[in-house]
């Protein structure tokens, strides 16, 4: 595997997660359960598509074949996204929302906190863009974390269904293969174990103190890595790309 | 023709582009407008988004096209970089007494904002009333660039522009 080609898929799993995630948190627009929800959801879904614009660009150039972000984003079946599992798992009610946020943003604040020195400085230029906007995610997230977790009963027993039900996506966020081995050589991409270690460190007391438990069982889902999703993903792109695919080539 | 047009003279009619979502500043003012260069014939123009995915970043390049086309120039590129990535710290002296005029809490030093972030410092001051009796009501307000917040004397909503 080439430098060129590693990058090219590594761009892909970071863009396509983003988009994927941002799309999501985007179907809360008119929806949320208050407005000052609403209007948060929305700004952390905007930063997330952003970032998808920025890497999905620099994944087109890397790739160097004329393709564009758009037709990355828009002229992709299912089974060419890479982007992570978690991120595709449907909304669900606020509790499953706010886990699946807070699960993903420690990934991202510690992901994205790494790649800042990517000798790769286009990566590490849009990651430290990035983490800025992480920290603000991160510690939205949280607070609603202890709020749910640790308020009613209701609330408390809809947060653990959530954390019993997303709790197996988070083994394939450090899944590691071919693609990551060539970067980490390279310095421009970071050891996922390194990650791991930070991740459980920062989520398992922020659980407990949410008065939440680490579901018991080990069984963790992967696939991402080789574009293999749950039925969710299809259903999210045949939405997201109808217009685009409907008008092709359609500029705003 | 077109080049004798200098840098200096470019910069100081961009000066005259708002932002469309606060008009009271201009893209300098807010640290956007990062170079200007001619290559040639070609007016490059270098801006810097504040957020990943701020949309006012579309609305400032067509702006400056439109601005420069006006002006006879022909050929017009706009770079978006993100290196070295935007800060508040850039929003300029001036530019914060204008915001604080407009109703909207201008941005403390990014170094305070660590302190903001894990809820310990209260340096906040409601733009009305000078009042340090503020409550943040939710971190994210009406753009992704600010946190919308209460003043608990005069009961003023208002915004704040976050530090990054």
């Amino acid at each position: 595997m080439t430098i060129q080609e590693a990058k090219f898929q590594y761009l892909l799993r970071l863009g396509d997660s983003s988009l994927i995630i941002g799309h999501r948190l985007s179907e809360w627009c008119g929806s949320g359960p208050i407005l000052e929800e609403d209007i948060a959801l929305i700004n952390i879904a905007l930063d997330f598509v952003g970032n998808a614009t920025a890497i999905l660009g620099y994944a087109a150039t890397v790739e160097g074949n004329g393709r564009t972000e758009d037709d990355l984003a828009f002229l992709r079946s299912e089974r060419e996204f890479r982007n992570l599992l978690i991120t595709e798992q449907p909304n669900g009610d606020y509790a499953s929302t706010i886990t699946r946020q807070f699960l993903y943003d420690v990934y991202t604040y510690y992901l994205y906190e790494a790649l800042k020195s990517s000798k790769d400085e286009t990566i590490a230029a849009l990651a430290e863009k990035s983490h800025k906007e992480i920290t603000y995610h991160l510690r939205h997230t949280t607070e609603w974390m202890y709020r749910l977790g640790d308020g009613t009963e209701e609330s408390h027993e809809r947060m653990q269904n959530a954390m019993n039900d997303l709790w197996m996506f988070t083994g394939e966020l450090f899944d590691m293969d071919e693609v990551d081995a060539t970067l980490i050589k390279e310095g421009i991409a970071p050891d996922l174990n390194t990650i791991k270690e930070k991740w459980e460190a920062h989520v398992k007391p922020v659980i407990a103190e949410a008065t939440l438990q680490i579901p018991s069982y080990n069984f963790k889902q992967k696939g991402s890595r080789e574009g293999k999703h749950s039925e969710h993903l299809g259903f999210l792109l045949a939405e997201m790309q109808s217009v685009h695919r409907s008008f092709p080539g359609a500029k705003w | 023709m077109t080049s004798s047009i200098t840098t200096e003279q470019i910069f100081q009619l961009l000066s005259g582009i708002p932002d469309p979502e606060i008009p009271v500043i201009n893209i300098i003012d807010l640290g956007i407008l990062r170079d200007v260069k001619w290559d040639g014939e070609t007016c490059t123009v270098v801006i810097t988004p504040t957020y990943s995915g701020c949309p006012a970043m579309k609305v400032i390049e067509d702006d400056i096209r439109i601005l420069l086309k006006g002006i006879g120039i022909e050929k017009v590129k706009v770079d978006l970089v993100y290196t070295p990535a935007w800060t508040t710290d850039w929003i300029s002296d001036e530019a914060k007494e204008k915001l604080r005029a407009y109703g909207i809490a201008p941005p403390e030093h990014s170094s305070v904002d660590k302190g903001l972030l894990t809820g310990k410092v209260r340096h906040l001051k409601c733009p009305q009333c000078n009042s340090e009796n503020v409550s943040m009501i939710s971190q994210f307000g009406s753009t992704a660039c600010k946190a919308l917040y209460r003043c608990n004397d005069c009961k003023e909503p208002f915004d704040y522009f976050k530090c990054i």
